[in-house]
């Protein structure tokens, strides 16, 4: 086919329909997603290269937030970290904070109370029960649910940030835990309207499935999207419920039974596909999980102090060593890995997210998917920069 | 007739109440609500001009760390934002008129920050919230943290707190509105979008090898130098 | 899970000219680790991953520690001749241990739900040579973790399929989290400055102001 000259220089070519040939198959074309825009959950960059609509390559690229935790943590003592964990994943930052209460308990030998342990644990799963439905909410939105899911997600997100404002003070970052315990004893009624909320739970877990379970536009975005293999995930060190989606049963909860897990009846939901709605569906079955948690803690929570009284608040300074601790955070396994060498200060002090381990596969679950799906599969990945970045 | 307010408010006590300056009335106060129980509303240009900016503005969709998760659940149904005219977050600059900088400013992510700021049209606003946006915050020892997003741009309205409630957010988007209900047209103390002179566009920082060039925009902010006896002595 | 000795003993066996200690941790969490000579880290690893009893196929975290040169001052019984008589003196006795990066691996098995081996690979000082092997070929998870270590220590992994600054921006030229950065004096507001804040906070006063 020839093309007519023409004097003007143009810089494409205007063929008439039905003439595309081999010549004319177009050059990739590089798209940078983000760091601003609206489905990214955060300040996160994809370099995308495109061929038409195909993912051919994708390069995340972060660092938009990183505000140097790990430095200002060798330049503070061992409690002052305590708030800088809040902010790490700030959707639930509880889980953060008993992450490093463990670790820092693990390197000085520190015992906790019954009670405390057993407040950490229903926090912990009130925690995850508001991530995962915020979570929900966002992956809904970013395929087009533009606000309604998230809106009935905040709902019940701020019926459990009252409890966590009644319990710790702030809604969001609760800075709560300390290493031997809790920082205060729950105050009066505090039980009752968390047994309320854990009553409630089911109800609103229902309305939700109801309206988005069998919703055509979900099945048919979600399904076969993203597919993540066994051995892929387990070799690139995914934890989570995106690990388990992939059909892997490791729990932190269950592997390590730090808390006093083994005390409550719950079981490990696994997926069979390991595709975003596999992930969306595990979300959906761990929250249920957790309220059966939540029903025997809130049950059975024994009385006691919740520090331990041998615990010194003031002056602290562990033993030259050093100590890996990790939990189950809802997004993943969350660990602390700190030096110590006798000071106020860690020599040492370092975050293993689980965000950013979780990204390593993200080129790999885009190839050959469309860009709009793209946006799907990270949703799917749960990811918070705060925490990615640190 | 004087209780209907339609959306037409009068402006005065409002602004009383806030401690901003009102515009000076073309009316008698007494003339105007003889007037109103006529059913005749009286307004003037200026009013009416800044009435229609301060009721409908539109955020950009710019979250950057946890404060941006509190400023999602204050435009949700409990806090609800919409009510206050800021009904849409507009994910496009070009279409906003303002820019509610929640979270920390990483100097990785300043020149963006600047480069969105720019693309926005005129009359903008800027809203700093919580402690990182203002002044670096918790974080504010960090090499790679920018102590304030106010070295860049200008900043209208900025709001404390780590994160601030939902209701401080409420109070600063109140307080905006009262600002632009406070803006003369003329004169002197008209806003940047009415004066040719005045820049809309700043200079974006560059990425150097040990922090941005330049470390700030020395026509917005300096040290602050006045005041502290010790650093004069 | 097998103790560390046997552990040490398997890898010496299965990588001849392997170099493998165990490190000693006297803090109550008594996590000791194992330290492999760099040169024969990739093949450790990759026994360790394919060992059918150890089976450590989950990398959980990789770090990076920065150990300046140090000087170690002890205090030493010596016998030594003072004014004709032959007595014991205490002396102080200074050693300097040279400075080196380090990293730090910390391993699990999915399989057997044992856990954790901690391994760990130093370089030779923290000027010049820096090298270390990459184990993102043994475990993929190591990939953004070992682009972080680099991006923030300097160390750099042969083998990373794509070693590039990952948090700073690509032109930054420092390694921030060694301990010797000096930071960039880019003006913090302090309420109430003193001694070296103050100094800092000065240099950034205009100078009219001083008058």
């Amino acid at each position: 086919m020839s093309v007519a000259a023409e004097p003007p220089v143009k810089n494409y070519e205007v063929l008439p329909k039905g003439a595309a040939n081999s010549s004319t198959e177009g050059e990739l074309l590089e798209v940078a997603m983000g760091p601003h825009h609206p489905s990214t959950h955060g300040v996160f960059r994809m370099d995308v290269v495109l061929d038409g609509e195909r993912v051919v390559k994708l390069k995340p690229v972060f660092g938009y937030l990183h505000r140097n935790h790990e430095k200002i943590a060798e330049g503070t003592t061992y409690l002052s970290s305590m708030p800088y964990t809040d902010r790490l994943d700030y959707f639930c930052s509880l889980t953060n904070n008993w992450a490093y209460a463990l670790a820092v308990e693990k390197l000085a030998g520190l015992q906790v109370p019954e009670r405390a342990e057993y407040i950490r644990v229903i926090t912990a799963e009130l925690t995850r029960l508001q991530n995962h439905t915020c979570l929900i909410g966002f992956l809904l939105q970013d395929m087009g649910a533009l606000g309604t899911p998230l809106m009935y997600a905040f709902r019940e997100r701020e019926k459990i940030l009252d409890l966590f404002e009644g319990l710790t003070g702030a809604r969001m970052m609760c800075n709560y835990m300390r290493f031997g315990g809790c920082r205060v004893d729950l105050p009066a009624g505090w039980l009752e309207q968390a047994r309320q909320v854990v009553e409630n739970y089911p109800h609103f877990l229902d309305e939700y499935e109801r309206l988005l379970n069998e919703n055509e536009i979900l099945i048919a975005r979600s399904q076969g999207v993203g597919v993540l293999s066994r051995e892929l995930a387990v070799n690139a060190g995914i934890t989570g419920p995106m690990l388990r989606a992939s059909g892997v049963n490791y729990d932190v909860r269950k592997v390590d039974r730090y808390g006093f897990y083994e005390r409550f009846e719950f079981k490990i939901p696994l997926g069979d596909h390991g595709d975003v709605f596999d992930r969306y569906m595990i979300r959906l079955l761990e929250m249920r999980e957790s309220l059966k948690i939540l029903r025997s803690a809130l049950a059975d929570i024994p009385s006691g102090p919740v520090m331990d009284p041998k615990a010194k608040l003031r002056g602290f300074r562990p033993k030259a060593g050093e100590a890996y601790g990790r939990i189950e955070a809802p997004k993943g396994e969350l660990g602390f890995y700190l030096i110590s060498d006798g000071s106020p200060n860690p020599y040492r002090y370092r975050v293993r997210p689980p965000s950013l381990i979780n990204l390593t596969i993200l080129e790999d679950l885009c190839l050959g998917q469309l860009v709009a799906d793209v946006v799907v599969i990270l949703g799917s990945v749960d990811i918070v920069l705060g925490e990615v970045d640190r | 007739m004087e209780s209907w307010s339609g959306g037409v408010m009068s402006n005065s006590s409002i602004l009383q109440r806030s401690g901003v300056p009102a515009l000076p009335s073309a009316v008698d106060e007494g003339l105007r609500s003889e007037l109103q129980k006529q059913g005749i509303f009286t307004i003037t240009l200026g009013e009416l001009y800044n009435w229609g900016r301060r009721n409908s503005v539109w955020p950009l969709q710019f979250g950057l760390a946890c404060c941006a998760i509190e400023m999602i659940a204050t435009s949700m149904a409990r806090y609800d934002l919409a009510r206050f005219g800021a009904e849409v977050f507009r994910p496009s600059p070009r279409q906003a008129d303002l820019m509610i900088v929640a979270g920390t400013v990483t100097k990785k992510m300043a020149p963006q920050v600047v480069r969105l700021f720019n693309q926005m049209a005129e009359p903008k606003y800027v809203i700093a919230m919580g402690a990182c946006a203002i002044s670096g915050g918790p974080f504010k020892q960090g090499y790679n943290v920018l102590k304030g997003i106010d070295r860049y741009i200008p900043v209208d309205v900025h709001i404390p707190g780590c994160p601030p409630r939902p209701e401080a957010l409420l109070h600063a988007f109140m307080t905006l509105q009262n600002k632009i209900d406070g803006q003369q047209l003329t004169g002197a103390g008209r806003p940047r979008h009415l004066n040719a002179e005045a820049p809309s566009e700043f200079p974006v920082p560059k990425f150097g090898a040990h922090d941005l060039e330049p470390p700030n925009n020395p026509d917005l902010w300096r040290p602050p130098g006045k005041g502290r006896e010790k650093l004069n002595s | 899970m097998i103790p560390l000795e046997q552990i040490k003993a398997l890898i010496a066996a299965a990588v001849p000219g392997a170099r493998v200690e165990i490190v000693p941790n006297d803090s109550p969490s008594g996590q000791r680790s194992l330290l492999v000579d760099s040169g024969h880290g990739a093949a450790a690893a990759a026994f360790l991953r394919d060992d059918l009893e150890l089976r450590l196929d989950y990398c959980s975290n990789a770090t990076g520690v920065d150990w300046p040169e140090l000087e170690i001052s002890e205090k030493v019984k010596v016998r030594k001749v003072v004014e004709g008589v032959e007595k014991e003196v205490e002396e102080v006795k200074k050693t300097r241990r040279p400075g080196f990066l380090e990293t730090v691996y910390h391993l699990y098995s999915m399989e057997k739900k044992h856990g954790p081996v901690i391994l760990r690979l130093r370089t030779e000082n923290r000027v010049d040579r820096n090298h270390l092997p990459s184990l993102t070929p043994v475990w993929r998870s190591c990939e953004f973790q070992e682009r972080e270590i680099y991006d923030l220590y300097g160390i750099i992994f042969d083998g990373h399929p794509d070693l590039r600054r990952i948090l700073m921006w690509d032109g930054f030229a420092d390694y921030p989290m060694r301990r010797d950065y000096v930071p960039p004096d880019d003006y913090e507001y302090e309420p109430t400055p003193h001694d070296e804040v103050l100094e800092r906070a000065k240099r950034h006063c205009p100078p009219e102001a001083k008058a």
